[in-house]
């Protein structure tokens, strides 16, 4: 290859220029590196167009390139790709911690409904308990005054014996004629058929004459089966008939099941 | 450090770098845009652009496609002749002389007056307006060959062989 005439031909002058095809820049390239004479050449063409620039330019300014700097930290993004990809830890956290305070107030609030539930329910109880100690004590207070009746010393004891219908049957009345009361024990009675019930009846003997001292209702509920009935007669003897409900004016004999006479075991 | 080894630093975003190539190159770009847009001021700020440019498009430089100042050259090219398109140049109603390189030479002052600086009627003494001419179409404009062979009505073999003359000339009025 003749370099002096490839170099007289101009082509090094439209490569500085950036004129050529590139096709044509490679031939150049590649001469360059072959040829130190070619290489010379380009930078001697290019130091006379650095001297033709350089002449037209204006004084530039002593901040001019800091203003430039300063352009270039907005102009190129810093690591975006590892900016982008990194996990939002403070946004995990963030919900993990208000999942775990959610999970933490519902806890709380399940607790302090399980809490409020047991006190309603001992409260109850207490209120169970409290019924039944006043219960107590009023059934102690009843069976204190009953006792008393019994033990009065108006009280005439008039024990009952079993009749035909009913022989194993008995009941007792202690009758305070003074107080106009009698107290019927019925606890030997069996407990009255449905629909029936039993009727206590005061007597005189001669004629005999059968006045209603009253029914012994809620019989089979009553678990004392100790009834108080008023008795304003001068009663000789007291008999127990077995009666539709409601009671009978007259006695049914034929359903007699204990009869006693008053003085006929004890007079006190 | 040699011209190669500045430049891989510079596309590593080596600033030290970057600062090194501004100094060495920021006259030149400056006086194409200059001589392109003949507005000193506006041309430090387009010169600026051209920096920014460079930095942010280091990664496109390629070595064995040519030289690192025709780069740079064709970035500020283009700058100033987007500028010469824009509305703001237009605005200023500038009655430019067509052929920029002779407009600069002819206002007969030297404007870069620093001492390491040949001035630009020296270094174009005795040169013709032709010459003038397609230094301006190829360096300045950034015509091809084909492009100024056709522009100028001439083979570019004649085109090539003219520029090598024209810019020979230069090259010996340098060591006047």
């Amino acid at each position: 290859m003749d370099i002096e005439k490839y170099i007289a031909s101009g082509i090094l002058e439209l490569y500085i220029a950036g004129a050529l095809s590139a096709e044509e820049n490679l031939d150049v390239q590649h001469y360059a590196l072959q040829y130190p004479e070619i290489q010379k050449e380009i930078e001697a063409i290019e130091e006379a167009m650095l001297q033709l620039t350089k002449s037209t330019s204006p004084e530039l300014s002593d901040t001019s390139f800091k203003k430039v700097l300063s352009r270039l930290d907005d102009t190129i993004p810093f690591l975006p790709a590892t900016s982008e990809k990194r996990i939002p830890w403070a946004s995990y956290v963030g919900w993990a911690a208000s999942l775990l305070l959610i999970i933490g107030m519902t806890w709380l609030y399940l607790q302090n409904n399980d809490l409020k539930s047991e006190i309603e329910l001992t409260n109850k109880e207490n209120e169970d308990l409290q019924q039944t100690i006043t219960k107590t004590q009023n059934t102690i207070v009843e069976k204190e005054a009953l006792l008393q009746e019994l033990r009065n010393k108006n009280v005439t004891v008039v024990a009952l014996g079993g009749q035909k219908v009913a022989p194993t049957s008995f009941a007792k009345a202690y009758w305070n004629k003074n107080k106009g009361q009698g107290i019927i024990d019925s606890q030997g009675l069996p407990t009255p058929p449905a629909g029936y019930t039993y009727q206590i009846w005061s007597l005189t003997l001669d004629p005999l004459t059968p006045t209603s001292l009253g029914l012994l209702d809620n019989f089979d509920t009553d678990t004392s089966k100790m009834f108080t009935l008023p008795n304003t007669n001068d009663s000789q003897a007291f008999g127990i008939t077995l009666e539709p409900e409601g009671g009978s004016p007259t006695p049914t004999m034929e359903q007699l099941y204990v009869l006693g006479t008053v003085g006929h075991m004890f007079l006190l | 450090m040699n011209l190669d080894d500045l430049i891989q630093q510079f596309q590593q975003k080596d600033k030290i770098a970057f600062e090194k190539l501004y100094t060495m190159y920021a006259e030149n770009i400056c006086g194409v845009i200059n001589t392109i847009i003949q507005n000193p001021e506006r041309a430090e700020e387009l010169c600026q652009d051209v920096f920014v440019k460079i930095w942010e498009k280091s990664d496109s430089y390629n070595p064995t496609k040519g030289r690192f100042f025709t780069w740079i050259l064709n970035i500020a090219r283009n700058t100033a002749i987007d500028e010469l398109r824009s509305k703001t140049h237009k605005n200023q109603k500038k009655n430019l002389h067509v052929h920029s390189l002779v407009g600069i030479f002819e206002k007969r002052e030297d404007l870069n007056s620093k001492v390491d600086t040949i001035g630009i009627q020296t270094l174009l003494k005795g040169l013709k307006e032709k010459c003038m001419l397609l230094i301006d179409l190829l360096y300045y404009k950034g015509y091809t060959q084909k492009e100024v062979a056709k522009e100028l009505n001439t083979p570019i073999g004649t085109i090539k062989t003219r520029i090598r003359s024209c810019i020979s000339e230069i090259r010996k009025n340098m060591k006047l």
